[in-house]
Order: structure tokens, then C-alpha cells, then sequence
């Protein structure tokens, strides 16, 4: 039960560091990719009716962690505790930036795009580092473990805006997500490689796959690649980090007890694939790329 | 000052900023929806004028209420890892679940509804704001489970120093539990009320104004017809808004007597602190302002009878001390004393404006009472007085709890993290304080902003002959 527990909490933290790992990548990239305030709003929006759902995942994976391992979400938080109010604060101003960017005043949007890109960057970056740490208990592997997150967050950003647009936005974005994925090769090889798990090798796989098929123009097909590539990473980070979450504490020693987890078991079975279920419509509801004039045109309540 | 006061002072800080902003979305979202579904049914352009006007002051408070809620899951395992893994078995389950069954759903319907307008059919669309705010009262629910049961813990046994959970429905259906739910849902409703009731008097104001029509007039017979039309508007706003105070004003004082009943039994402490009571009282009176006592009231208040023995703070310490070891098992009198009176005070004096304001504007059709100029000034001055009393009631409710984080089970002071330093809680403690009050201002900036600018679109009455009349610099 502990491990299928495990298995689950892992599973949270994917889905948040596929979802909103191309969320972060789309704010970091937004004044790169975007020329013209019209286009801004176009890079934006593809994330825009998504990204506060794709942030539930996280809140959802902690909460899990607090019921499940109660020992492991306290450990976790409080032996990271100023990384964890840098995220915080960063999912804060994000938050809020991409929530008030509409409201605001024409002067007053640079200010707003700051936060977005701060807060964008700077997660990507802290979640590999925090993991790095945990792992491996060094400075370097600190800073690899949040360039391999903040890189990935990149090129999958990347990858998304291409897939969602049309126009001169999608031709920059396909041409930054490939240079990107190049020049990253390095990183990216290296900290999989030290990560030295199986899934860690079809991450390898499916990174230079991705990056070839954005160079092809096949951005769906590249950004599956770049999906699954975050999804083997977190698998091998987790595989890595079992039974051992924290240095000196077992999951086993961390759990609750079988009431709370059978009861967890249940409740998750019968509420996941609904989400799953609603989530996936609204990303069909909205599946149509986007083009700068017709994201102004629009009617939303923003 | 060492580490626990600061982790008490961040949890404080950011949970204070929390509920001025939650309360406001709960009731707000759903006052959204009710006029979504009023235009829905009735195709009346002006409800979906309402709408949009009020859905977007409610998206420009919902941000706030959500990423000031991040800081709320993550810091019970920062400053405050013992109590995490203490009650992790009990709480941490109330809190996935909220996280599982409400914030999904609040999310991801939200940003469908805010970017649905021309992609979904109208009934789709609607149904995605009722998701949506279904979602936010399903979370107070089970935050509220979560936190009823720090105060009156049930469902649970102690096993090698942790709580264990041994009755998830004993939890969910804690008595302190079904009281306190409806009265903090019930009175976020208030709130919501409150700021509507503001902004709508605001904007009668305004129009009046714009139209000469103050102070000269009483009344607004001579008004143009579109004119007319767009008072009419904030009119059905206001009205909605008193309807909705006085019904929830009604449900916060119910389950607020109920509360106070569970106070006498469950949390004796609480009550004898909110009340000053220093001595086991049969009789007990209460001072609803100090200097005014009205004899037996407050044993007739908590248990019902006017001769039922209230416990004193004096005998309750002796108690608790006999039972627990020495220690200070008093709290924070003053701040308990004062939240439970502006909590009362102010919290009817919310729901007495909603009642006056109903049956000043009786009538309908070609019957109804316009809005009294001075009532339109009073709903606008008003607007702190709900906040103020929610705000209170909190302050009560958590502080009044102390020297407990678990009631009987777990200190506070034996709740914080032990391997944070000082260093570490006050750097976050100024960084969170510094964020939340920059953020609290713009927030406030641009609801002024966008209540003063009023509705995007041009109201289809207006567009008239009429139009000269109110030249925007008439407004300013």
C-alpha cells in the first residue's frame, strides 16, 4: 500500500511537471517568442483557460504527500524551507500576473510580464534543483537538477506555442524550440545520464526525437516527445528517490496508516479520471490554434 | 521572539490575507452565476451587462484567493513539520481531498468560463461557472472539516505519538464541523453581499449624479427613460445583493448560536476568554459593549438556560493545569475579547442594513421604490464592516483556540519546525508580508479602477437621443 502510494505521488508530480512545465515554458519564452503587444496576448493565451487547472496538480500532489506521508511533506518543506518560499512566491506574482494582465493599464504591463517571466523561470528552475539536492547532496547538483527542469520547461514551452498557433509566432517558436533542444543537448545528457535509471535512457530517447520532429514541423508529434521525456525524467527521479524520499526517512516510516491510505485509495480511484476526464475536454474545447487578431477579438471575461 | 512566534506571525499574516480575499470569491462566484442564470432564463441584456461587470472584479479577486492559497498547503510543512506529521494521518486527508474533489473543478471550469463565451453553448457555459463556484464551497467545506477538527478532535486515536485516523466520516460530519461550515460559508455570503451592495451603490451614486439628479431630486421621476433603464440595473444588483445578506445574515446568526452552544461544551476556554468570564458563573451575563451587562444572557446564549453554569477562565486554567501539567492555558484575552464583540456588532449591523435596505426598496414593477440617495451612501460606507466581522470571527475562532494547535492533543508550542531557524521564518515572514500587502493594494487599486470605469459594454438603452445629457465630464 505504501508503495502503490508511492506510486501515486509520483504520478501527482508528473502530471504537474508535464502540465506546467509547459505553462513555465510559455511564460519564460513569452518576450522572445512574442512581437507587439497583439502577439504577447497570443502566446499567453494558449495557456491562458488551462494553466490555473494545471497548477491543481501540484496543490494536489502536496496535499497527497501531507495525508500519505505525513513525515515526507514535512521533511520536505521544512529542510527546503527558503527554496520553497521562493516558489512560492514566484507561483504568487505568475499567478496573479497572468490573472491581471487584461485588467491592467497599457503602462502598467511591462511590470505585469515581469512577474509572469519571473515566476515562470523561477520554479522551472527551483523544482530541479530541489530535487537534485535531495538527491545527490551537492552544490552541483543542485544547479544541474534545476537547469535539466528549467531547460526541459523551455523547449517543451516552446514545443506548446508552436503546436497552438499560426502565423509568425509559430514559425519562432518552432525555430527556438529546436535551437533550444540543441543547445541543451549537453545538459540534458548529463544530469539523465547521472540520473541513471532506465526511464532516464528513453527520456535521452525521446528528447533528441522531439527536438528532431520541431525541426521536421511535426509539432504535435514532437511535443508527445517532449511530454514523455518529462515524464520518464520524473519517473527516474522518483525511482531514484525510493525507498529513501529524504536522507534518513523510509517511505515505509513515513506513511499512514492503512485506514487513511485504503480510504485515500478509494476516494482517488473514483475522483481521478474525472478529472482527468474534464481537464482533456477543455483542452479539445480549445484545441484550435490561435492567431494574434482573432485572440483580441475575442469575448472572455477578462 | 524565537522561531515560534514568527511562524505564528507568518501564519497569521498570510491566513488573515487569505480570508479577506476567500470569503469574497465564495459568495462572489456565486452571485456571478445567479445573474448568468437570470439572463440565461430571461435574455434581459442587462443581466448579462451584470455579469461581465461583476465576473470580472470577481476574477480580479479569485487570483488573489488562489495563490495566497498555495502559501496555506505548503506552510503547514514548512514552519510547522511536528503538527504536520502529528495530524497528517487525520488532517492531511480533508485537505487531498480538497485539493482532489473542489480545486480541480474550480480551476478548470473557471478558465473554461472565462475563455468559453463564444466556443460553448450558453447552457454549457453557465454550467461552468456553477462548477466553478461549486468547486469553492466544496473547499471551504473541507477546510473547515479540517480545521473544526483541530478545535474538537474526533474520529481519530493517538498510536506512537501521531494521530491515526479511525473514521473518516467522523471527521466529515464533526459536529463543530456542521456548525462552523454554514457560518463561515453563510458569512462569506455576507461579505460578498456587502461588497456588491458597495459597488452597486456606488454606481447608483454615480449615475444620479452624472444626471444632476443629486441633490436637487428625491426621487427620479423625471429621469429619462434609458436612464431610468440603467439605475434599473444597479436597482436589480442591489436588490439581488439584499436578498442574498438578509438570507445568509439569517443562516450566520443560526449556526453562530449553534457554534456558541459547541463553544460551552467543547471549548470552554474559547467562550469564557470571548466573554472575560473569570469564575464559574450560573447565570452567566453578557456585555455585548463593556460597561452594558445583560444579566443570565450568556448562559442563556450557550447552553440555552438562563441558569446554566458557564466555566471561568481562572477555574478552566486550574482544570487544565490538574489534567496537563502546569502551563498557560489561557489565550490571548484582550484580541478574543475584542474579535467576538465586532464580530457581533458589526456582522448584524450587515445584515440590519440588508433588511432596512429591502424594505426601503419594496415593490415591484411599476411599484418599486427607487434607492434612497442616503441608502446608496450607506451600502458604500458600509463596505468594511462585513469584512471587519468576518476577519474577527476568524481571529476568534483561531486565537480563542491557543495555547492548542490540536485542542487537548498538541501545543503550539510543541508544533513548529524544529530544524528552521529564526533567520529562515523571518526572511519569509517579511518577503510574504511585503508581497501580500503590495498585492492587497494593487488588488484594491483595480477593483476602484473597475468600478469607477463601470460595465465595458455600452448598454444598449443608453445609445439614445439622451446620450449628451451624461457627457462623461460631468462625471469627474
Amino acid at each position: 500500500m505504501t508503495t502503490f502510494w508511492f506510486i501515486v505521488i509520483a504520478f501527482l508530480w508528473t502530471g504537474y511537471f508535464v502540465l506546467e512545465g509547459f505553462d513555465f515554458g510559455v511564460g519564460a519564452l513569452m518576450p522572445v517568442l512574442a512581437r507587439g503587444e497583439a502577439e504577447r496576448r497570443q502566446v499567453l493565451r494558449t495557456i491562458g483557460p488551462v494553466w490555473d487547472g494545471n497548477e491543481v496538480w501540484l496543490i494536489t500532489a502536496i496535499g497527497a504527500m501531507f495525508a500519505a506521508f505525513p513525515a515526507w511533506y514535512a521533511g520536505f518543506l521544512s529542510q527546503f524551507y527558503l527554496a520553497a518560499v521562493m516558489v512560492v512566491l514566484a507561483l504568487i506574482v505568475r499567478g496573479v500576473g497572468l490573472e491581471w494582465r487584461g485588467k491592467v493599464r497599457a503602462r502598467e504591463t511591462p511590470l505585469v510580464d515581469a512577474a509572469i517571466v519571473t515566476g515562470s523561470v523561477l520554479p522551472a528552475f527551483l523544482w530541479g534543483a530541489i530535487f537534485g539536492n535531495v538527491l545527490f547532496a551537492s552544490a552541483f547538483a543542485t544547479v544541474m537538477g534545476g537547469l535539466l527542469s528549467l531547460g526541459l520547461a523551455l523547449v517543451h514551452g516552446a514545443v506548446f506555442v508552436a503546436l497552438k498557433t499560426k502565423g509568425p509566432v509559430r514559425a519562432r517558436a518552432r525555430e527556438l524550440a529546436w535551437v533550444a533542444g540543441v543547445v541543451l543537448v549537453p545538459v540534458v545528457a548529463f544530469a539523465l545520464w547521472r540520473l541513471d535509471a532506465w526511464p532516464a535512457y528513453v527520456a535521452m530517447a525521446t528528447y533528441a526525437a522531439g527536438v528532431a520532429l520541431v525541426w521536421g514541423g511535426r509539432e504535435g508529434w514532437a511535443f508527445a516527445c517532449t511530454a514523455v521525456t518529462i515524464v520518464a525524467t520524473t519517473a527516474a527521479t522518483f525511482l531514484a528517490l525510493h525507498p529513501e524520499p529524504l536522507p534518513g526517512l523510509t517511505v515505509e516510516s513515513a506513511a499512514s496508516a492503512p485506514y487513511t491510505l485504503t480510504i485515500l485509495t478509494w476516494i482517488g480511484l473514483i475522483a481521478l479520471p474525472g478529472v482527468i476526464a474534464y481537464q482533456a475536454w477543455t483542452y479539445w474545447v480549445f484545441r484550435r490554434r490561435l492567431t494574434a487578431p482573432e485572440v483580441l477579438l475575442e469575448s472572455r471575461s477578462a | 521572539m524565537d522561531a515560534l512566534d514568527l511562524a505564528r506571525w507568518q501564519f497569521g499574516v498570510t491566513t488573515v490575507y487569505h480570508f479577506l480575499f476567500v470569503p469574497l470569491t465564495i459568495g462572489l462566484g456565486v452571485f456571478v452565476a445567479g445573474l448568468q442564470t437570470a439572463w440565461y432564463r430571461t435574455g434581459k441584456e442587462h443581466y448579462l451587462t451584470l455579469t461581465k461587470f461583476f465576473g470580472k472584479l470577481f476574477l480580479i479577486n479569485f487570483a488573489m484567493g488562489v495563490v495566497t492559497g498555495i502559501v496555506q498547503e505548503f506552510q503547514f510543512g514548512m514552519n510547522w513539520s511536528e503538527y504536520s506529521i502529528f495530524v497528517g494521518d487525520v488532517f492531511g486527508a480533508p485537505l487531498a481531498l480538497e485539493a482532489l474533489l473542489a480545486f480541480f473543478l474550480e480551476s478548470t471550469f473557471l478558465g473554461l468560463w472565462i475563455f468559453g463565451w463564444d466556443k460553448l453553448p450558453k447552457k454549457l457555459h453557465l454550467a461552468t461557472i456553477w462548477a466553478a463556484v461549486i468547486g469553492s464551497n466544496l473547499s471551504a467545506y473541507f477546510i473547515l472539516a479540517a480545521n473544526a477538527w483541530m478545535k474538537h478532535p474526533v474520529g481519530y486515536e493517538v498510536v506512537d505519538g501521531k494521530a491515526r485516523m479511525t473514521d473518516l466520516w467522523a471527521v466529515l460530519t464533526n459536529s463543530t464541523a456542521l456548525a462552523q461550515v454554514p457560518h463561515v460559508v453563510a458569512g462569506s455570503f455576507v461579505v460578498a453581499g456587502g461588497f456588491v451592495l458597495a459597488v452597486a451603490g456606488y454606481r447608483i451614486l454615480r449615475e444620479r449624479n452624472a444626471t444632476g439628479l443629486i441633490p436637487r431630486r428625491k426621487d427620479f421621476a423625471d429621469v429619462t427613460a434609458p436612464m431610468r433603464r440603467e439605475v434599473d440595473m444597479w436597482r436589480a444588483a442591489l436588490r439581488g445583493a439584499l436578498v442574498m445578506t438578509a438570507i445568509a445574515g439569517a443562516i450566520v446568526a443560526l449556526t453562530g448560536d449553534m457554534s456558541g452552544q459547541l463553544l460551552h461544551t467543547q471549548q470552554p476556554m474559547k467562550l469564557a476568554a470571548a466573554e472575560g468570564l473569570r469564575h464559574d458563573t450560573a447565570g452567566a451575563p453578557f456585555s455585548p459593549v463593556p460597561g452594558i451587562e445583560i444579566p443570565n444572557m450568556l448562559s442563556l446564549l450557550s447552553a440555552h438556560d438562563p441558569n446554566a453554569v458557564v466555566q471561568g477562565i481562572d477555574d478552566i486554567q486550574q482544570r487544565l493545569v490538574a489534567q496537563f501539567g502546569p502551563g498557560d492555558y489561557v489565550p490571548n484575552l484582550p484580541i478574543v475579547y475584542l474579535s467576538f464583540r465586532v464580530m457581533i456588532v458589526f456582522g448584524l449591523a450587515t445584515v440590519g442594513l440588508a433588511f432596512l435596505g429591502l424594505f426601503l426598496t419594496r415593490g415591484r414593477g411599476r411599484r418599486a421604490r427607487p434607492v434612497p440617495t442616503w441608502f446608496a451612501r450607506l451600502c458604500v460606507l458600509a463596505l468594511p464592516l462585513p469584512i471587519a466581522a468576518i476577519i474577527s470571527g476568524w481571529l476568534l475562532s483561531e486565537i480563542g483556540r491557543q495555547p492548542w494547535t490540536v485542542q487537548g492533543e498538541l501545543l503550539t508550542a510543541a508544533s513548529v519546525s524544529p530544524g528552521v531557524s529564526l533567520t529562515e521564518v523571518a526572511i519569509s515572514l517579511g518577503l510574504f508580508t511585503l508581497v501580500y500587502g503590495v498585492l492587497t493594494v494593487a488588488e484594491a487599486i483595480l477593483l476602484i479602477r473597475h468600478v469607477k470605469a463601470g460595465p465595458d459594454e455600452p448598454m444598449p438603452a443608453v445609445v439614445s437621443d439622451d446620450t449628451e445629457r451624461r457627457v462623461p465630464t460631468l462625471m469627474y
